[in-house]
């Protein structure tokens, strides 16, 4: 009996990410935000989910990937997590997908930097590599950084 | 397994319900209540007891059973009530909890031990009637004088059943027996069901939901013109309304809930302290929102104890003062104004207003002077400082004075505000206004860069618009600190844009003012625009944003948009309005000696500071001001000294100590200042002087004085408007205090020195450097002219009234040796500056 996993799949720069169905609540459309002024680069802002107020971080910020052109709208990928409902910005929604367990392998070493704290690993499939990520980490931020210390508050 | 589970949960709840009923009925029946309440509390354990056997818990099923025994033998008026056994079997109900929490936690009972409580139930359940219980008593006070309810020695009807109750399962409470108000422990049996929080903050999220859909709806309906859909969208709307008021009435729950744990906390405290307290509640069924609720307990508790441990008297000390030897608490609450209000209210000694002035002055708060011109209430209302305690003693109760400041933060917190009223020998009243709830508050809707914040109304004082020319000139700055005059006090501003580090053009032709209340200092905040009073429902921020002080939580306004709810508090402490509680008690002390009610006068020393900024500091503090050649200045390390009646005085240069925002540091020594001399103001500060260099000597003047701001910087105390210009207040002690923390060479030269002469004067002497005190009265003279010359050049002739010093001065430092510096100053000041006022009157008018 061969594992299966499905991931609900998204674009990041580029760059072919998933995170795991069981954790997404929804995938909806750019949604007019609200910034957060003070708070942490990664917020790009709040944004209301059907009268919850959710917070909105910018995952190409947060996995340290350039900053996405001003004229690209990102989509809001929803997720679970145990402090409500939490929205990854991303690029572009991919299909959800249904992966192998044996085509699972840990990021190489060679991988440094912030990325490599939140990525569990790759999925090989056949033309691409699927990156999943540590969502739990993901929405953990370090405290230090700050819109207006990196000066993209004002965007 | 589930059925086991849900069959637990409901054990824990019930049994927790029937701990707190049985409490606070052992409470009231020690007080006097009928023996109903001995039933109730006897069916209350022996239902915990059959259900814990029930379900195997051992060590929980052994206390509850001894205590159930001894219950049992009181009901059938075996033994008599007495103190020791309401003691006894509060420590029961003690027991039972922690087994309770622990199985709630854990699943299993904890190993804590509970055979002492279980042994001193069994020696009361052994002990003979009345004779030897008397014997027995612990040195409480005369146990007569409880509400004696002498156990009737014939059997009641419920205590024929109770031998049967005994070995029988759990049997169906006769709820209909006890006549009293026993429905609170909330049973399905009056209409009342359990329902989980979490239930009921989803039914509120979706009501919000729900309203904003209506919001939205609404604006279609603008457009449509089918009238059954207006109908229909009406009705909606008129639904919603309804909905929305009943979800948060649900919310609700009464004071009782917290209230109704004080009778056994007052109790308890009354015995450790042997005294004897009656507390007496009035409406106890107001409501209030279930997370303020949550938010007063702690205060309120806190007062409480504080209100048996220091308001009420010993029962002997009552009694001689003509009082009833048994003190009351009372407790109100009520709805007032959209907000509840509870007052506390004791009976006891009151504040002893001369233990606070004493106390003032011991912790060093303020000056013997300061407190004997502050009217009682601004006395009483000391005691929020933080450290302050005038209990005698530390007990383990209270009186370590971490207490009244934290109430009082703490009531802030959630938008409320504390006020004391005490009457010596007649009690203290402590009263309390809070809002009803924090969910859905009224708030007002600016801009700012572009987004828009809500201000919760409750800290909101006026608002202030400034336009064309006055948009151009209102506003001053004090070293850059931004000031607006508002009625003539200064008001702190702080703009919005900047503290959120939003880019965006201040407007120059319009200036919105928002003036704000953030604990007892009020500032202006700066916004864009003001937009609109809404009632907004308060969301949580999500905990990647807990960290930011400048937010209360969010919003969703009208359009669906979200906006940011600013928490005034941490605002003001952001922009430094409201610094910490020291800071914050230091002004307020300062403030206080310096203000004293508005009649006080004060006689301030006027001189140039760095910046030509104008500065003050109270003459009472100042031991000399001198005037020395600027060659006699040595230095020793980094610190400039001069030699000074055979002792070296260190200087400090107040554009040293103080940060300076617009000119470049001077490098090393200041440079020296006009003719060669400088000016040294000579402050004693404890057994040694220090002289604070200041860039010119200004006046003397006696002026109202009320402290508008919190200093911009440190340094400084706050400012004010003086002589029409804005003058800061010098915190000369601080200086001091930072100058000497950073390096104290050059200090060990003055320790001996008294600086006695107290007198303020201007005696200016050019030379002294060498010279031993014998020259007194000779330099006070020559100061005359340097005096003078002195001002001549600073302010022009209608200034320049110094001279007028001479007299009173030359009497002063003649005599002044042995005198005690404070005494001293504070008469000779008054009289030097009588003085001065006449010549400068005298000087204008020529």
């Amino acid at each position: 009996m061969i594992e299966r996993r499905q991931f609900s799949t998204f674009f990041l720069n580029g760059l072919f990410f998933g995170v795991e169905v069981e954790k997404v609540q929804e995938v909806i459309r750019y949604q007019e935000m609200t910034r957060v002024p003070l708070g942490p680069v990664e917020v790009e802002g709040l944004i209301n989910l059907r009268g919850q107020i959710v917070t909105a971080l910018d995952l190409r910020r947060r996995l340290g990937l350039p900053e996405r052109p001003a004229n690209e709208r990102p989509m809001n990928v929803v997720v679970r997590t145990d402090d409500g409902a939490l929205s990854l910005l991303v690029d572009e929604i991919g299909d959800v997908l249904e992966v192998e367990e044996s085509a699972f392998e840990r990021p190489p070493e060679t991988l440094t930097g912030a990325v490599r704290e939140l990525i569990l690993g790759a999925y090989k499939l056949k033309d691409r590599l699927l990156l999943t990520i540590d969502t739990e980490k993901v929405i953990k931020l370090a405290p230090a950084r700050t819109h207006a210390a990196s000066g993209a508050g004002t965007s | 397994m589930n059925e086991n589970d849900e069959v637990l949960k409901e054990f824990l709840v019930e049994s927790l319900e029937l701990l707190d009923k049985v409490e606070r009925d052992l409470v009231a029946l020690e007080k006097g209540a009928s023996k109903d309440k001995l039933a109730a509390i006897f069916r209350g354990i022996h239902t915990i007891k059959g259900t814990c056997g029930f379900l195997g818990f051992g060590r929980l099923e052994a206390l509850t059973h001894t205590g159930e025994n001894l219950l049992g033998r009181l009901r059938d008026g075996k033994i008599d009530l007495h103190p020791d056994i309401v003691t006894a079997l509060l420590a029961m109900t003690d027991g039972a909890r922690t087994i309770t929490a622990s199985i709630a936690a854990t699943g299993a009972e904890g190993d804590g031990d509970y055979s002492a409580v279980i042994e001193s139930l069994q020696r009361l359940l052994e002990r003979p009637p009345a004779p030897v219980a008397e014997a027995a008593a612990p040195p409480e006070p005369p146990v007569a004088a409880l509400p004696a309810q002498p156990v009737a020695p014939e059997p009641t009807p419920a205590s024929s059943t109770a031998p049967a109750a005994l070995v029988a399962p759990p049997p169906p409470p006769p709820a209909a027996a006890s006549g009293d108000s026993d429905n609170d422990a909330g049973g399905p049996a009056n209409g009342k069901i359990r329902v989980d929080v979490g239930l009921l903050e989803k039914l509120m999220n979706l009501v919000g939901e729900l309203v904003l859909t209506r919001n939205q709806m609404l604006q279609f309906t603008a457009t449509l013109e089918d009238p059954g859909f207006l109908t229909a969208s009406q009705r909606l709307n008129l639904i919603t309304t309804e909905l929305q008021e009943g979800v948060m009435k649900a919310r609700m729950q009464p004071i009782d809930n917290v209230w109704s744990k004080f009778p056994r906390i007052v109790r308890d405290l009354a015995l450790a302290c042997k005294k004897k307290v009656r507390v007496e509640m009035e409406g106890r069924d107001t409501e209030l929102d279930r997370t303020i609720i949550e938010a007063i307990k702690d205060p309120l508790t806190h007062l409480i104890r504080n209100a048996v441990d220091h308001g009420i008297e010993l029962p002997a000390r009552r009694l001689e003062t003509g009082k009833a030897d048994e003190g009351c608490l009372f407790l109100r609450a009520f709805h007032e104004g959209g907000q509840v209000n509870i007052e506390i209210t004791d009976d006891g000694a009151g504040l002893d207003l001369e233990r606070v002035r004493h106390k003032a002055v011991e912790r060093g708060v303020s000056t013997a002077e300061a407190v004997s011109r502050m009217t009682d209430r601004e006395l009483t209302n000391l005691i929020f400082l933080p450290g302050f305690s005038t209990a005698e003693k530390v007990t383990n109760v209270s009186g370590r004075g971490v207490g009244m400041d934290v109430v009082k933060t703490n009531i802030e917190k959630i938008g409320g505000t504390v006020d004391m009223q005490t009457t010596a020998g007649q009690g203290t009243t402590v009263k309390i206004k809070i809002p009803l709830t924090l969910a859905i508050i009224p708030a007002l809707v600016v801009s700012c860069g572009g987004d828009r914040y809500a201000i919760p109304q409750v800290s909101l004082l006026e608002l202030v618009r400034l336009e064309g020319q006055a948009a151009a000139k209102g506003i001053e700055t004090i070293h850059g600190a931004p000031v607006y005059r508002l009625r003539g006090n200064l008001l702190p501003l702080v703009y919005l844009a900047r503290q959120l580090r939003l880019t965006g053009q201040p407007r120059p032709d319009e200036v919105d003012i928002v003036v704000l209340q953030a604990g007892d200092r009020s500032f202006g905040l700066v916004v864009d625009e003001v937009n609109d009073t809404e009632e907004i429902v308060v969301k949580p921020l999500g905990k990647q944003l807990k960290g930011i002080s400048a937010f209360a939580g969010a919003t969703i306004m009208g359009d669906g948009r979200v906006a940011l709810i600013l928490d005034v508090m941490g605002l003001a402490q952001h922009s430094n309005v409201v610094t910490t509680a020291r800071g914050k008690a230091r002004l307020e002390v300062a403030a206080a000696q310096l203000a004293a009610g508005s009649a006080n006068r004060q006689t301030l020393l006027l001189f140039r500071g760095p910046d030509d900024g104008r500065m003050a500091i109270p003459l009472s503090m100042v031991s000399r001001l001198e005037e020395f050649p600027a060659v006699t200045l040595e230095r020793t390390g980094t610190t400039s000294v001069v030699q000074y009646r055979g002792e070296i005085l260190t200087l400090y240069h107040l554009s040293q100590v103080l940060q300076e925002r617009r000119r470049a540091p001077r490098a090393g020594a200041p440079a020296l200042p006009i003719g060669g001399t400088i000016q040294v103001v000579v402050y004693q500060s404890g057994a040694r002087q220090v002289g604070l260099v200041v860039d010119r000597i200004l006046d003397i003047i006696e002026s109202d004085v009320a402290l508008k701001k919190e200093g911009v910087r440190p340094g400084v105390l706050g400012s004010m408007v003086l002589q029409g210009r804005v003058t800061e207040m010098l915190d000369i002690e601080g200086i001091v205090r930072g100058a000497s923390a950073r390096g104290g060479e050059g200090s060990r030269g003055s320790e001996g020195s008294r600086g006695g002469e107290g007198s303020r004067s201007s005696d200016r002497n050019e030379r002294r450097s060498g010279e031993d005190d014998s020259a007194e009265a000779s330099h006070a003279e020559a100061s005359h002219a340097e005096a003078s010359r002195a001002e001549g050049h600073v302010e022009g002739p209608a200034e320049a009234d110094h001279v007028a010093e001479g007299p009173p001065q030359t009497e002063l430092a003649e005599g002044g040796e042995p005198r005690a510096p404070e005494a001293k100053s504070g008469k000779g000041k008054g009289k030097g500056a009588d003085g001065k006022r006449d010549k400068r009157a005298h000087a204008r008018t020529s």
